[in-house]
């Protein structure tokens, strides 16, 4: 998994690349608790994300419930796969998903 | 009868999740797998042997066999997971309401979940001390 961090001012971009799983989740996790504070715009860019098991899953629903507190959050161009994961698990009605 | 029958036998450890997914993958790439169903099927996999990881052993490593099986007729995979941990049936677990919000929501529950939704069947039992989870997808 690679992520790619853009901020600008209070809006960060996070692009997730390759398997966010069991193995990849907890990087993502440490890296948000370090980046969140201040932002109220996340946008979550997925269009190189190939793989997402339950453990992304939760770290996704973490995140939606601190940006619930402060902004919003948001998933770009997920592909097929994952957006059927998303719907199976009910995040499609959770998450914002573009 | 099945057609093909593979064995890995490793260390129930996240460490040796590529592993895993490495030994069930090559068993698809023999067959036309679509993408779709290999992802559901990696998803699985990884969510029943990170569980035996997890749960299984009490603070010491033991080992888990993983039984591959490819039959035609329709064309169908079984991955049958043993462990020699504690007894447990994953499927007697609750399903999570998948209908609340995302601050109802609890963190959990949602890999067996998933399983139990991509596969078209999943059998559980415990037999000479052993818990025996079998997956079964038509591809």
């Amino acid at each position: 998994m690679t992520i790619n961090k853009e901020t600008n001012g209070s809006s960060l971009i996070m692009g997730i690349e390759g398997r966010l799983d069991t193995a990849t989740s907890p990087e993502l996790e440490a890296e948000l608790k370090a980046s969140l504070e201040g932002i109220d715009d996340l946008v979550f860019e997925f269009s190189n994300l190939d793989y997402i098991s339950s453990a992304g899953l939760r770290v996704l629903l973490s995140a939606q419930k601190t940006m619930n507190k402060q902004g919003k959050m948001v998933i770009r161009n997920a592909n097929d796969s994952i957006k059927e994961i998303f719907d199976v698990t009910g995040f499609t009605d959770i998450l914002t998903i573009e | 009868m099945g057609e093909t029958l593979k064995k890995l036998e490793l260390e129930a450890k996240t460490d040796n999740l590529d592993q895993v997914l490495e030994f069930v993958d090559s068993t698809l790439e023999e067959v036309e797998c679509s993408i779709k169903t290999q992802t559901q099927i990696d998803i699985a996999v990884e969510e029943i042997f990170v569980n035996i990881a997890h749960y299984a052993y009490n603070n010491v490593i033991g080992n888990a066999t993983i039984l591959v099986e490819m039959n035609t007729d329709p064309l169908t995979i079984s991955i049958t997971f043993i462990d020699n941990g504690t007894p447990y049936d994953p499927l007697a677990k609750a399903d999570p309401d998948v209908t609340l919000s995302a601050e109802e929501r609890e963190i959990g529950g949602l890999g067996i979940f998933m399983v139990k939704k991509t596969m078209d069947d999943i059998k559980y039992e415990y037999k000479d001390g052993k818990n025996i989870l079998t997956l079964r997808k038509e591809i």
